[in-house]
């Protein structure tokens, strides 16, 4: 479970997050959304570790994150596994040595074992047959699904997903969010994803959270979130066509 | 590149160091960047010093035989010094500008592209000290094979002499030879070796650091790429004036 109290975060005087409260659970799929600039990749990142919050706490099993030894944040990130949003795979290691390279680095695994843990990570996100491909030569979709695999070669406690459908057809989206769905369930991880997709949220998340202008505006589930009242939410929600016909749609029926 | 934003980049590159300077997190991933480094830093820049260095101790010996054409002068004045000037500075001094262009825009663009499509921040979330992993096997395998490097460009310099010696004769190819072997002195090549390695740490090390440092997209990584020759050429410049006084002043 990760816990933020407090969580504040300023860029040269400019509040990007202000007074961030919030619980992620462990077998959730917990989900920040908001509109571009809202601050919700910069809270991801607090969360990580790869910007440091001007105040509040990041607890990670009860452990502040926030104010560790460079050596024990690294420790601590070994449970941690992340997608991000252009995949991040290294360009010069094909699919199944992207995969291997977590193990490489800190398993205690001899080689033949490394190899097949990659290969059922690789199966498990179905792109065993692009082991052997470098990054370049894969589609966006099968980029994700490679990166999905290496976040969770090692095992990891909490996966973090930042904007897993970016560039994504809906299709292929609609995998993604099943996949990170299902490793979710599967590993029992907790799963932060950060979005602005409206339909991942309707189809994974146990749990959302909405921030507006770098404040936590709403909290609730994925079906809370269709009925809500908070105002800025909704603005959010039925910014798309979509979900205000299938809103005045709900609405007719009664 | 104001006053205060230098030693703002000094200090970042002292806190960069700080984590480059580590044991590896595993030796045998180290052992693989470094083999690696060697091949793509040092190998394949034989190549450019080879071409670089026959050309240039070719003019060297064409100049000094045109200009010191003086009877108070032996002929062999011709070899000496131009065993000295290769020796001494053009290769370590000269050879290191023109490797601060290829293997310091190789080295900060590559490192800059990995930081901009989040890479690096890939690896800084698996918990790997991607200061350590990237950097340190560039700068170790980049030093080590300085010697080699310069080995070449010595040796390639003063046959670009012997060559011209050979077509145009004067001075005579014995004159030269002659001229190469006199006075003679072991520890120059040392000193010069010791020099261009320093050398090589400066540039494998200050080009990371643009790259590591860079912000932004491709233009900057082309940015991050220039400023790092521009200043690797001006620090090498400035340490081998330090480095002449010091040693041989």
């Amino acid at each position: 479970m990760i816990e933020v109290k407090n969580l504040r975060k300023e860029f040269d005087g400019e509040i990007v997050l202000d007074n961030i409260n919030a619980s992620f659970q462990n077998g959730m799929v917990n989900m920040i959304i908001g509109k571009s600039g809202s601050g919700k990749t910069v809270l991801l990142k607090c969360l990580v570790g790869l910007l440091s919050p001007t105040s509040g706490e990041i607890r990670y099993d009860g452990k502040n994150f926030v104010g560790l030894k460079s050596k024990e944040v690294r420790r601590l990130r070994r449970d941690i596994g992340m997608l991000f949003q252009g995949a991040a795979l290294f360009d010069s290691r094909t699919v199944l040595e992207n995969v291997m390279f977590p193990l490489d680095m800190f398993s205690r695994k001899n080689r033949r074992e490394r190899k097949k843990r990659a290969e059922f990570c690789l199966e498990r996100v179905n792109l065993l047959e692009a082991a052997n491909l470098y990054p370049s030569e894969i589609s966006g979709g099968m980029k994700k699904r490679a990166a999905i695999a290496r976040a969770i070669a090692l095992n990891p406690k909490y996966l973090f997903c930042d904007e897993p459908n970016s560039g994504l057809d809906p299709k292929t989206s609609q995998l993604i969010d099943e996949l990170i769905h299902d490793l979710t369930k599967d590993f029992s991880m907790t799963t932060i994803v950060v979005s602005h997709d409206m339909n991942s949220v309707i189809n994974i998340g146990d749990k959302v959270i909405f921030i507006n202008e770098g404040v936590k505006e709403w909290e609730g589930n994925k079906t809370e979130v269709m009925g809500t009242d908070n105002e800025k939410l909704n603005d959010f929600v039925f910014a798309s066509d979509l979900f205000k016909k299938i809103k005045e749609a709900e609405e007719e029926k009664g | 590149m104001s006053f205060i934003s230098s030693i703002e980049n000094v200090g970042e590159y002292a806190l960069l160091m700080k984590k480059v300077l580590t044991i590896p997190d595993r030796m045998s991933e180290f052992l693989k960047e470094f083999i690696k480094g060697v091949f793509f830093l040092g190998v394949n820049s034989i190549w450019i010093v080879v071409i670089i260095s026959f050309f240039i101790g070719a003019v060297i010996v064409l100049q000094i035989a045109l200009n010191i054409d003086s009877p108070m002068l032996p002929r062999f004045t011709v070899g000496m010094v131009s065993r000295e000037i290769i020796l001494l500075e053009f290769s370590s001094t000269i050879m290191c500008l023109i490797l601060a262009g290829k293997v310091g825009s190789n080295v900060a663009s590559e490192i800059g592209t990995m930081r901009i499509t989040e890479q690096i921040d890939a690896l800084d979330i698996m918990g790997v000290n991607s200061a350590n992993y990237l950097i340190f096997p560039k700068i170790a395998s980049f030093v080590a094979f300085m010697p080699v490097l310069v080995i070449f460009s010595m040796f390639t310099g003063l046959s670009g002499g012997y060559i011209i010696c050979l077509v145009l004769g004067t001075p005579s190819v014995e004159t030269y030879v002659y001229g190469i072997q006199a006075f003679f002195r072991e520890s120059f090549i040392w000193y010069s070796i010791a020099k261009s390695m320093v050398f090589g740490f400066i540039i494998a090390s200050v080009a990371a650091y643009f790259g590591y440092t860079a912000k932004g997209g491709a233009l900057e990584v082309g940015q991050a790429s220039t400023n790092s020759v521009v200043i690797n050429s001006v620090l090498i410049l400035v340490c081998d004036l330090v480095f002449t006084q010091l040693v041989l002043g």
